[in-house]
């Protein structure tokens, strides 16, 4: 990606151009919907209504979101340190596999204040473990990690796939599914801890692991920003050189910014398979790990970026469905073409409106100093 | 010994299926990346191709037309991920990303509101399809043991794309490799610099490149929704456009390689379509979809440098920024 020209104030680069690019994908959204005869300020306000109008809707939002900051989060400190991982959805399988490993074996016989850790741990390390290979195979064979991602993201679907058919199944039925958790390897559900205080919400799949999520957004923030390794790990990304003659040694950083970009995208994991399914089953990830690709790029790789933005994707995704059920005309897939045009103009076309904002920009100064020596005058 | 012959007759009619549109695609990504464009979207221009070309056979019931259409849906896409990556210098591997799931989610939702029937187009006539032709003589030469027979069960008796795919091959080759235009268009996916400080623009080349690229993966898909089968059904591509990177790879972006890579994994894939559900002596059922991963498994074992090396164009990836 190419630099934004420098003479730009800093509100303009990071909040004015991504909203003239969200603007753009939502525009050429709306000329999609109108294209297929239906009325885009109407889809729009149904889709908000649907994701924010009401309790059921809400938790569905949130839900989806916590999803997305794990993906994002996994994106994002992988562009930080120059990397592009787009296996975050082989990474969400394996570290699911792992939470439901981890609690099939120990459900009997743990507590939940030891199943909550070891979840966690379990979903981090298969995530890691799926893409260290690929940054090893990076960092020390020398090999594309775009391209290694993509075919581990297969293979990880393959493992799957032959595990959940041949050996996790639960014996006598059809279904590709484990056995159900015992309770004390279920998380909480939103609606169960707030009855718990007092408060009645409608029952939808939000959990504890938001909490989890936000956690992890302080934690990279303060990982990336905050100590000596986020530091060598930002000098790795912008300038690979020059970090080296600073001590920075990349192949550590490579390896060390993809394990802990597929712990992130474990996690969905631990949201899905701990706290919503309650079970291993397949295709449980569902392209969370592609739209994560979206959500950082929207988010500027920054954490408070991706929260904002995964809200955003819960929104649309909450909303899509809503609008899917409401009109009969459009599916659901049209939050993916709308997901796919925010990649194009956050993402590929990111800088195509900085020109245009300079001109306008310097006009504007030099206006104003015209203004400024007329009154001086 | 009669059923072993079509047992093996049977498996490379459907290897050369299943290969056709890897092959396309192939051939496709070599001229983008050898110009030093990275294309990971040959799997959504494919599937936007597939849609297009189904949609208008199914309306005007020309295959040619559907042709057309297709190879003009793969080109506005091509042109697309060009302007993002040439003109406006954009991430390559994001825009190729981008579109990709917009070509996901666009041809169902564009599927449903034409034809309301969830997303899949209105099966094909005959008419408005490529059916298969038989090549002059295979009736005559059915009758010659081996040669003959080989003749008229597995060259003979395909659809027209499929003699294109397999034609593609050398014309890519000879284009790359033998005409000015090919040197041009590898050297500026090996050095940019040098080939604009011959007075050469790298716009220009890379933007035919993307756009050979688009005309190739056009007519893949168009062979998916209208030679192969009878109509669009969504995600039909099912990630042959990945595979025919892996095999791009494999192939080490040479066009004889890479052919080979097709035939290879198309091989694998037909395999493991005959050994679904088979008990071998021994062995017992195999895991058909460790075969079908197996492709993807072979690539990164290439790319680790455990079996050859493969060394990608120099210059892929990056922006050409002319320095002022």
């Amino acid at each position: 990606m190419s630099a934004a020209p420098a003479e730009l104030p800093r509100w303009i680069d990071i909040g004015l151009i991504p909203v003239i690019n969200i603007c753009l994908a939502l525009l050429v959204s709306g000329l999609i919907i109108l294209a297929i005869g239906e009325n885009p300020v109407e889809a729009m306000a149904i889709m908000i209504r649907g994701a924010l109008g009401y309790g059921e809707g809400i938790g569905y939002t949130l839900y989806y979101t916590t999803n997305f900051i794990f993906t994002g989060l996994a994106v994002a400190i992988a562009f930080h340190a120059g990397l592009f991982n787009i296996g975050g959805e082989g990474q969400a399988y394996i570290g699911g596999l792992g939470v439901g490993l981890a609690i099939l074996a120990f459900d009997s016989t743990l507590p939940f204040f030891l199943l909550l850790p070891l979840g966690i741990l379990a979903g981090a390390a298969f995530g890691a473990a799926w893409a260290a290979i690929p940054a090893w195979l990076q960092a020390y064979r020398g090999s594309h990690i775009v391209i290694t991602t993509i075919m581990f993201n297969f293979i990880a679907y393959a493992v799957m796939v032959y595990l959940m058919v041949n050996v996790l199944i639960k014996p006598g039925q059809m279904s590709p599914e484990s056995r159900e958790f015992a309770a004390a390897g279920q998380l909480p559900f939103m609606h169960e801890m707030l009855a718990g205080i007092g408060i009645t919400v409608t029952p939808t799949p939000l959990n504890l692991s938001i909490v989890w999520a936000l956690l992890c957004c302080v934690g990279v923030w303060a990982y990336i920003w905050r100590t000596r390794w986020g530091y060598e790990l930002r000098a790795v990304g912008h300038n690979e050189a020059a970090a080296v003659y600073a001590g920075a040694r990349p192949r550590h950083i490579v390896v060390a910014a993809m394990c802990i970009s597929g712990a992130l995208a474990g996690f969905v994991g631990f949201n899905e398979i701990m706290g919503v399914h309650h079970r291993l089953l397949l295709n449980f990830p569902a392209g969370y790990g592609f739209t994560g690709i979206a959500v950082s790029l929207m988010g500027r790789n920054h954490p408070v970026g991706v929260v904002l933005a995964s809200l955003l994707f819960g929104v649309l995704y909450q909303g899509g469905a809503e609008l899917a059920f409401e009109v009969p005309t459009i599916t659901r897939e049209l939050v993916v073409t709308i997901q796919g045009l925010v990649i194009l103009f956050s993402g590929a076309l990111a800088y195509m409106s900085t020109p245009w904002v300079t001109r306008v920009w310097r006009a504007l100064l030099a206006w104003r100093a015209g203004a400024a020596a007329a009154e001086g005058a | 010994m009669e059923e072993a012959f079509v047992f093996v007759a049977l498996t490379m009619n459907a290897t050369i299926r299943v290969a056709t549109p890897l092959i396309l695609c192939a051939m496709a990504g070599m001229f983008s990346e050898r110009s030093g464009i990275i294309d990971i979207s040959l799997e959504g221009k494919m599937l936007g191709a597939a849609f297009i070309a189904a949609s208008v056979a199914a309306v005007t019931g020309s295959p040619w037309l559907g042709l057309a259409a297709g190879i003009a849906a793969a080109s506005c896409l091509a042109l697309l991920h060009g302007f993002a990556c040439i003109t406006h210098n954009g991430n390559q591997v994001v825009s190729g990303v981008a579109i990709n799931i917009l070509m996901s989610g666009l041809t169902v939702v564009l599927g449903i509101a034409w034809f309301q029937r969830g997303g899949q187009t209105p099966s094909l006539e005959a008419s408005a399809r490529f059916m298969p032709i038989s090549l002059p003589l295979s009736e005559f030469l059915a009758e010659v043991p081996i040669l003959g027979t080989l003749y008229s069960r597995l060259v003979s008796g395909h659809n027209l794309l499929v003699y294109v795919a397999f034609l593609a091959v050398p014309l890519a080759w000879w284009v790359l490799f033998r005409t000015r235009f090919g040197l041009r268009l590898r050297a500026v996916g090996e050095n940019p610099k040098a080939v604009d400080t011959a007075g050469i623009s790298v716009a220009w080349l890379r933007y035919r490149a993307v756009l050979i690229c688009g005309l190739l993966t056009g007519i893949a898909g168009t062979y998916l929704s209208i030679a192969n089968n009878a109509a669009f059904v969504r995600d039909m591509t099912a990630g042959q456009g990945y595979i025919a990177l892996a095999a791009l790879i494999f192939g080490k972006w040479r066009p004889w390689t890479a052919f080979g890579a097709c035939l290879l994994f198309g091989l694998l894939n037909a395999i493991a379509i005959r050994l679904q559900g088979v008990d071998l002596p021994g062995i017992g059922e195999v895991p058909v979809v460790f075969i079908q991963a197996l492709p993807y498994v072979l690539t990164v074992v290439l790319l680790a440098g455990f079996i050859g090396r493969a060394v990608a164009p120099k210059a892929i990836g990056e922006p050409y920024v002319k320095e002022r």
